[in-house]
């Protein structure tokens, strides 16, 4: 037999913090916390995805390959990430010269 | 099965034909997630852009419904982790009410959203294209957000659909017993498929309907 057989027990574990997590996620979007409001979903929906990789999808006993594999995946979407909102939200920072807006100007008439 | 059918002549033992079965499987999911990213940046760029109409497109989704889904999917990724179990111990019969299961779960994540949600926010004119009636100050805005709304879920329910169809490949896989403890890698690769499409959910579900700001 290959592969890691895992005892019922955890995978009955995991399910019920799994759904724990899904009822704390919905009450938390009905407190104000500002901003934190948006950090706090993501932490519990990468805690969940994590339980669900390590456990369910057996990452916790697979071999290094299938972890470089999914991490090679994370860091090219964060990377995809990173750069198109470090692009998006630093273009204010320089201004733009009152030549080139007349310029835009002149051509929209 | 005999062992000597299970292992396929190119592979040295079980050990690196499961391995390299694994592997494959999430290779794929690696391009999936490339795929999936590539809308969910998408998303995350506009809902800064309009913030105030994305957080109006929020509000107006069920959150009932959505934590419903949330909890039905959940329940199917654990019948269908205890489905490679049983396939891995070679319970036949527990395989099959484990695939049945997980299918059925599927089925009513599937439903859930047709005709409940999709089928309201579409009689309730909030479908681009087909029945918009909003009238308000961002209406172009929340229409954009109703864009992504629908081809998020969208190619989220197509995934859902091809994972129906690959379990209903596996129950009758099951039934006329090819599998064996020495060989399920099959019953394992479309689970690493099921739990995949479970995690994007995990993260569509406070992304859509949760953030925003619903207090």
């Amino acid at each position: 037999m290959s592969g890691h057989v895992v005892p019922k027990r955890l995978y009955i574990l995991i399910f019920a913090a799994l759904i724990v997590c899904t009822g704390l996620t919905t009450g938390v979007a009905f407190i104000n916390l500002g901003k934190w409001n948006t950090v706090v979903a993501l932490a519990i929906a990468v805690c969940k995805a994590s339980l669900v990789v390590l456990f369910f999808m057996h990452l916790r006993w697979s071999s290094g390959l299938m972890r470089m594999v999914l991490l090679a995946a994370f860091v090219w979407f964060a990377i995809l990430v990173a750069l198109t909102l470090s692009d998006e939200f630093t273009r204010q920072w320089t201004p733009v010269p009152s030549s080139w807006e007349a310029q835009a100007q002149q051509e929209a008439r | 099965m005999h062992s000597s059918t299970a292992l396929a002549e190119q592979f040295d033992d079980l050990e690196q034909q499961h391995e390299a079965s694994s592997f494959g499987m999430w290779v794929f999911l690696a391009t999936e997630i490339m795929f999936f990213g590539g809308l969910f940046t998408a998303y995350i760029l506009f809902r800064n852009f309009y913030l105030p109409a994305f957080e109006t497109g929020s509000r107006l989704l069920d959150v009932r419904i959505g934590a419903f889904n949330t909890a039905v999917l959940l329940c199917s990724s654990l019948t269908m982790a205890l489905a490679v179990r049983s396939a891995q111990l070679g319970k036949k019969g527990l395989l099959i009410t484990f695939l049945l299961l997980t299918l059925l779960l599927g089925l009513t994540f599937v439903g859930v959203k047709l005709a409940l949600e999709w089928r309201h926010d579409y009689l309730e004119g909030f479908a681009p294209g087909l029945n918009w009636t909003f009238n308000g100050p961002d209406s172009h805005h929340l229409e954009l957000f109703f864009c992504f709304y629908f081809f998020l879920t969208g190619i989220h329910a197509l995934h859902m659909v091809i994972g129906v169809g690959i379990l209903t490949v596996l129950i009758i896989m099951a039934g006329r017993g090819r599998f064996s403890p020495q060989r399920y890698n099959a019953v394992e690769v479309s689970g690493l498929y099921w739990h995949f499409v479970d995690i994007v959910w995990i993260f569509l579900f406070p992304l859509l309907y949760l953030i925003g700001g619903r207090y």
